[in-house]
């Protein structure tokens, strides 16, 4: 692996935990109202910025270790108790999040320094936390982490100037005279033993050396900096003094936990983050050189000379205390890359595959055949688990985007989440985010009023949002509710009449009336707002939902609020199906929509739909819709599935029973096929088609909306069939 | 306390990078003399790294050869450094 490979990996994990780091940030900055100063929450943001800020150093990532370091300053006054956390500086803050995170980004794209626009930003944000750094520690200050040790400390510096500093211009004196402006020079010995003898000296090379014992409450990084002309071909060592050496130990022991022993001694101040740099790269070249582990990163740092023994081993054993307390949480979880996951999902899928067939083929089941079916069965449930996460972390994120939006808005919401615990499928979670932003959007926007409406009828002037997940039969249900005005069906009625997507004088039921709002360029709203009007529609959440295999409802009371309901299965990838034959074709309906089954009562002529238990219960004969070619079978069945409370029957030929599915995915070409979903594999090696339940039913019904008004039947009898 | 005999040897101006190979020369060539050497620092208005460098040479080539070579009348800027330096002449 070349070198650049592994920076390139380097980097990339950097992005990956950089990424989690500002997620932490923003969701405690949003916490952070209301936490007492030096509270966990406010310890754990500093911490996340300083991490940031920290890796970015180590990259040489300077414009995101400055931005942040500001950042940092300021969450450090919070953390002291000398800045008191307002809606003003969380304001000030967030974007600042939002730009760090595009840094990020940026880094991830390669673009290891940020364009016009993001400097632009930048600048713009850091002028917006002025006002919070007034009277905290100077912004201009060098971006260490040193403000921990920030009393008066005894440093030890060995000074190996370089032999050609002279000819260079730089006179070693001339860096005696300035240290006494940082504190004051205790000692200073000089070491003549380099001079050669006469004749073989060049007047113009240096062969002093200087050690100097420095009191000085400046941090090491200052110090450090005074000798920055001089470095590179110098030999500096900047050592705490044996009497300082307590004080460092006790503040590594006072610090907050930390795994990472640079972490810790950098944050001490007893190593600066250009020296640790250093330490790591003599590290690796060492560890490539002689193609052995890398040594102890303290051992290096020791070697060196930039840390005496006692600071590492204090170091060492905070990282040891640390380690165990946190070792249990550790082990507990495991970052595992998706690709993988959903490889080994994916031969599980034939893995069940294979074991429906030797259930086919084999005639009578043994009992080890059996126990093998039992075995697959459990390990589909444990592999698909382990792409479940909670739905938690995806709903949290709206606490910003309510946020930021009652802030445009000029609303009052607060939003309410419970069931973050709710778990589902990694790749639902993510795309069903999307989805979910708009009709949170929507709420906001055309559902909760503003205060001064709310109150004339009789509400809070505070809207509160809710966002609630549960599981129900199978599926996951995620609910947008908001105590707002609720859909005004006068006017969606007026303006499905006005596209022209209903007859002037038809009578729907509640439940029709409410989905108008998902046709495509439907809005109701009087003004289309900022927010609102962005060209996606409810249609396309609509689509979305449905591309998941979900569904979408609205439940609303008129000046009480709305919920819309999206039901989404568990998983993508298996589900559990009911296999049913029409002549020689095998078709399966998602099991969890399967109601009961009932035999195909005799003829009954021109009218397709039934008498079930009294009520009208109406059919599709997938003979029909697919147009399979023969006879039907002489005694048909009725497979009765429902889908947001409405009810319908599929007539089959053979009723097949129960099966678990692995879905396999249609080609492009069949993507405009609606009432399909997918499709997959039969034990025999047959293939069948996934029925998807809510696209069938509401296409039937329109087809016989369409041809009862052809008929121009009673539009009570319609009203009845849709029931 | 000095010997009347020793050649006496004066700085003017600065003793620095820029004049320190030319003094460098002068000294080796006045302790060649084998008598030793008395050095008057009254007259240096500047001292660097370079200049001390070649006083310690003095200091030590007369130490190498046996010699006397003295230090007389540190001028303030002389004095400056030895403080700085912690070195005594």
């Amino acid at each position: 692996m070349s070198l650049d490979d592994s920076m390139r990996e380097a980097l990339d994990m950097f992005v990956t935990e950089a990424r989690d780091l500002v997620q932490q940030l923003e969701e405690g900055i949003l916490e952070m109202e209301g936490q007492p100063p030096g509270g966990d929450a406010v310890n754990a943001i500093f911490r996340a910025a300083h991490t940031v800020k920290g890796s970015a150093g180590l990259f040489g990532l300077s414009d995101l270790v400055s931005f942040t370091h500001v950042v940092e300053t300021v969450l450090g006054s919070v953390r002291e108790g000398q800045l008191p956390v307002t809606a003003g500086l969380v304001s000030a803050l967030l974007p600042c999040v939002d730009q760090i995170s595009s840094l990020i980004e940026g880094i991830a794209e390669g673009r290891l320094e940020p364009d016009a626009a993001q400097a632009a930003s930048g600048a713009r944000l850091l002028d917006g936390l002025a006002p919070f750094l007034e009277g905290g520690p100077a912004v201009a200050a060098p971006a260490t982490a040193a403000e921990t040790v920030a009393t008066e400390t005894a440093w030890h510096l060995d000074l190996r100037f370089g032999p050609d500093c002279l000819r260079n211009g730089m006179d070693p004196l001339s860096f005696l005279r300035y240290l006494s402006s940082l504190g004051e020079v205790t000692g200073v010995t000089t070491d003549t033993d380099r001079l050669p003898e006469a004749a073989a000296m060049d007047p113009e090379t240096c062969y002093l050396g200087f050690t100097v014992d420095l009191v000085s409450a400046a941090p090491k990084g200052e110090i450090e900096a005074v000798f920055d002309f001089v470095r590179e071909d110098s030999d500096l060592r900047i050592t705490p003094a044996e009497s300082s050496l307590d004080a460092y130990v006790a503040a590594i022991r006072a610090m907050p936990e930390n795994d990472r022993i640079g972490d810790v001694l950098v944050t001490s101040g007893a190593v600066t983050e250009q020296e640790m740099a250093e330490a790591l790269r003599v590290q690796q070249e060492r560890a490539v050189r002689e193609k052995t582990q890398p040594v102890p990163i303290g051992e290096i740092l020791i070697e060196q000379g930039i840390v005496p023994r006692a600071i590492v081993d204090a170091a060492l054993s905070k990282q040891r205390r640390t380690t165990e307390t946190r070792s249990s949480q550790d082990t507990r979880t495991i970052r595992v890359d998706a690709g993988r996951l959903d490889k080994l999902i994916d031969l599980v899928g034939e893995l069940v595959i294979a074991q429906s067939s030797t259930g086919v083929t084999g005639g009578g089941v043994s009992e080890a055949q059996s126990e093998v079916m039992r075995l697959v069965d459990e390990v589909r449930h444990s592999a698909l688990s382990l792409r479940m996460v909670p739905i938690g972390t995806t709903l949290r994120r709206f606490e910003r985007v309510v946020r930021d939006v009652c802030m445009e808005l000029g609303k009052e919401v607060s939003l309410v989440i419970t069931g973050g615990d709710t778990e589902m499928d990694k790749a639902l979670v993510e795309r069903i985010s999307d989805p979910l932003l708009h009709l949170v959007r929507n709420s906001l926007d055309h559902g909760i009023e503003q205060a001064a409406e709310r109150r004339r009828h009789g509400k809070s002037a505070h809207g509160t949002l809710r966002l609630n997940a549960y599981h129900d039969a199978g599926n996951i249900v995620i609910e947008v509710t908001d105590d707002g005005r609720g859909l005004d069906r006068d006017r969606i009625l007026a303006k499905a009449v006005e596209r022209e997507l209903i007859a002037p004088d038809t009578v729907l039921p509640d439940t029709d009336v409410y989905n108008l709002i998902f046709e495509p360029g439907f809005s109701t709203a009087a003004t289309v707002s900022n927010l609102s009007g962005r060209g996606v529609g409810m249609d396309v959440v609509k689509r979305n939902v449905g591309a998941l295999r979900g569904s979408i409802e609205v439940e609303t009371t008129r000046g009480i609020g709305t919920t819309i309901r999206i039901r989404l299965p568990l998983t993508l990838a298996i589900i559990d199906g009911f296999l049913v034959g029409v002549g020689p074709s095998s078709f399966i309906v998602p099991l969890d929509r399967v109601t009961e089954c009932v035999e195909l009562p005799p003829a009954q002529l021109g009218r397709e739909c039934m008498n079930l238990r009294g009520e009208v219960l109406p059919f599709i004969r997938l003979r029909q819709l697919f147009h399979i070619p023969g006879p039907p079978a002489r005694r048909q069945s009725v497979v009765i599935v429902e889908q947001s409370g409405q009810r319908t029957g599929l007539v089959v030929d053979n009723l097949l029973g129960e099966l678990q599915t692995v879905i396999k995915p249609l080609g492009v070409l069949f993507s405009r096929v609606k009432c399909v979903s997918g499709s997959t594999i039969l034990g025999n090696g047959e293939i069948a088609l996934i029925l998807d339940v809510g696209p069938l039913i509401a296409d039937h019904s329109d087809r016989e909306q369409t041809r009862q008004a052809a008929v121009t039947r009673e539009p009570g009898a319609l009203a009845a069939v849709g029931q | 306390m000095s010997d009347p005999a020793l050649r006496r040897f004066a700085f003017d101006d600065e003793l620095t990078i820029v004049t320190a190979a030319e003094h460098r020369e002068r000294l080796l060539a006045a302790l060649g003399d084998g008598i030793g050497v008395r050095l008057d620092l009254s007259g240096i208005s500047d001292l660097d790294t370079a200049g001390l460098q070649v006083l310690l040479l003095a200091r030590n080539e007369g130490a190498r050869l046996g010699l006397p070579v003295e230090f007389t009348e540190p001028s303030p800027a002389v004095a400056a450094v030895l403080e700085l330096t912690s070195l005594e002449l």
